[in-house]
């Protein structure tokens, strides 16, 4: 089972980049389980989602303490709030940054990638100037870093998913899957 | 076709699928979602159905036995407050003999005002005559829909299913929606021997004295009883249709089970991966889940526990002044028993306390190291 919290502010899609996800492994045959710091959500204010992917019914019903993984759409929580709590020792952080991963400061023993997230929503028109949506963005990171699934099959799912803009939130998730630096 | 959906969306198309003609309903958080897709899909044509919209869950319950009389197959849902403000009428669509289906999303009771999970809210409804199945994911949420119509057509009474709140009905999960048509093979449109009909007018629920009202809740109780078997039929049937099959209790590991963990709905899911960690220890630990606690199902309970040399019920809820509700219910069922089994009574996870995996190991290991129970409760996870 691999295990994944994602970080972000309300309004750039952190909920929904959780169920994107979810979405695209279960049409490769996958359990899962997506869901929300329930009922916490407002916008501007750091939010946080739960993704739990395994090959079995997933039984545990209670959240997320440990995290395989962490995906953070929104950079600037990088030392406000304590992001990697629980993280296990070795487990990638996906984060939204131009930086290269060796800039990026995290304490502790994991593997970073970064992906040009907000370049990438602001050069789609995904969202405005001020507040862009960077979850389609990200997700190309995702696929590319952790494979759990095609990227065909995450591009044919944020297509169904995303209410509007589905080619450019399509093109800004391919397009992050190869901006994406880490894991050479 | 497989679908990632939210728990209250399982509940939507449990509705549609089962062609539900009349929904009246009133939105509630964590509900809101359930009513909503299913009024779009009203208004979109997908469902031929007609979405009523009322002013409090009062009416809504009562426009649902108002149409279930007149023979139509009515789907509503509800959560806490709005399942309190129902209670008076909750009596009379079981009175009446309306078999309507009604999601209930468990949240726990204000004040303070909360919208997390507890079970309180429809445990609080027991005495009303419903019956009441409690889901541990979205795929049995679905199929316990459809499964419900059938038992409750079958012995004209109502029934609820029932989910939790935010762990269930916001979380996004992989469902199998059936095929339309096995459905309706399985589920064929509901005919009342009785309905209302304005070319026949009659009067139903009309002043009945002691010469008669006595028996009309004699044959209330023999319904319900009859409902008991009609579970496992219609858990067994399903499961030969569409591969899942159900019934009024759910175990696992219980054959060479010395102990035993009891509960319902996502807390026992989440045991069952705590049996598994237990076992792994060298632990003879089994899980009983109870899947429908309305009708109570004590035989099957009775003949689980007459193996194990004890038990542990955990309780999301609680009657104040006794002690959790699941608890209470396992002990009558073994009480005259010849060897009942110490039964130990945890409360735990009240108003969505998260409830993990160790939490119920500890809860486990606990109950092992005492000789008996010294009280109807055992507090887990209360800070004092």
């Amino acid at each position: 089972m691999v295990e994944i919290r994602l970080h972000g502010r309300g309004g750039q899609g952190t909920v929904i980049a959780a169920k994107i996800l979810a979405d695209a492994a279960a049409r490769e045959g996958k359990f899962v389980q997506a869901f929300p710091e329930y009922g916490v959500e407002r916008r501007g204010a750091p939010v946080k989602a739960f993704l739990r992917i395994d090959d079995d019914v997933i039984y545990i019903k209670s959240k997320i303490y440990e995290p395989d993984h962490l995906v953070i759409l929104e950079p600037a929580l990088i030392g406000v709030i304590d992001l990697t709590y629980g993280l296990k020792e070795g487990g990638w952080i996906i984060v939204n940054s131009n930086k290269n991963p060796e800039e990026m400061k995290f304490d502790g023993n994991y593997r970073i990638a970064t992906v040009p997230a907000t370049k990438i929503a602001l050069k789609h028109r995904l969202g405005s100037q001020a507040s862009p949506i960077v979850n389609t963005a990200i997700l190309g990171g995702v696929a590319k870093i952790l494979g759990l699934f095609k990227l065909e099959t995450l591009t044919e799912t944020v297509k169904d998913l995303v209410p509007i803009k589905e080619d450019e939130n399509v093109a800004a998730t391919m397009e992050a899957f190869e901006l994406t630096k880490g894991g050479e | 076709m497989r679908k990632v959906m939210i728990g209250n969306h399982a509940l939507s198309y449990g509705a549609k699928i089962s062609r539900a003609q009349v929904i009246p309903a009133y939105p509630i958080t964590p509900q809101t979602e359930v009513v909503e897709l299913l009024s779009e899909m009203c208004a979109n044509g997908e469902m031929d159905a007609k979405f009523i919209k009322v002013e409090s869950e009062h009416s809504a319950m009562t426009a649902s036995i108002g149409a279930s009389a007149t023979g139509a197959r009515v789907f509503t849902a509800t959560s806490a407050q709005g399942l309190a403000l129902m209670h008076e009428v909750l009596h009379w669509a079981v009175g009446a003999r309306t078999p309507i289906v009604m999601g209930n999303i468990n949240r726990a009771m204000a004040p303070p005002w909360t919208i997390w999970t507890e079970q309180t809210d429809s445990l609080a409804q027991r005495d009303t005559g419903w019956m009441q199945l409690y889901a541990q994911n979205s795929q049995e949420v679905l199929d316990s829909v459809i499964q419900a119509y059938k038992v409750a057509e079958a012995v004209q009474i109502p029934a609820m299913v029932i989910l939790a709140a935010f762990v269930l009905s916001h979380t996004s999960e992989a469902v199998e929606l059936p095929e339309q048509g096995k459905v309706d093979e399985f589920l064929p449109p509901y005919e009342p021997e009785y309905r209302i009909d304005p070319a026949n007018p009659h009067a139903f629920g009309g002043l009945t004295g002691p010469d008669g009202y006595f028996e009309l809740r004699y044959q209330i109780q023999k319904a319900i009883e009859d409902s008991l078997p009609k579970w496992d039929e219609v858990g067994r049937e399903f499961g030969e249709l569409f591969g899942r099959k159900y019934g009024l209790i759910e175990t696992y590991k219980v054959e060479d089970a010395k102990n035993l963990i009891i509960s319902s709905a996502t807390l026992a899911s989440t045991a069952r991966t705590a049996v598994d960690a237990l076992r792994e220890k060298g632990e003879k630990v089994g899980l009983l889940r109870i899947r429908v606690f309305r009708p109570f199902p004590s035989a099957q309970i009775r003949s689980i526990l007459s193996s194990v040399d004890r038990a542990v019920v955990v309780d999301r809820n609680i009657s104040f002044g006794a002690s959790g509700i699941f608890y209470q219910e396992v002990k009558a069922a073994v009480y005259n028993e010849k060897n009942p089994p110490p039964i130990f009574g945890v409360i735990a996870g009240i108003g969505g306390r998260d409830v993990t995996k160790k939490d119920i190991i500890d809860i486990y290991e606990d109950i092992m190291r005492m000789d008996e129970p010294k009280s109807d409760i055992i507090w887990k996870g209360v800070r004092l």
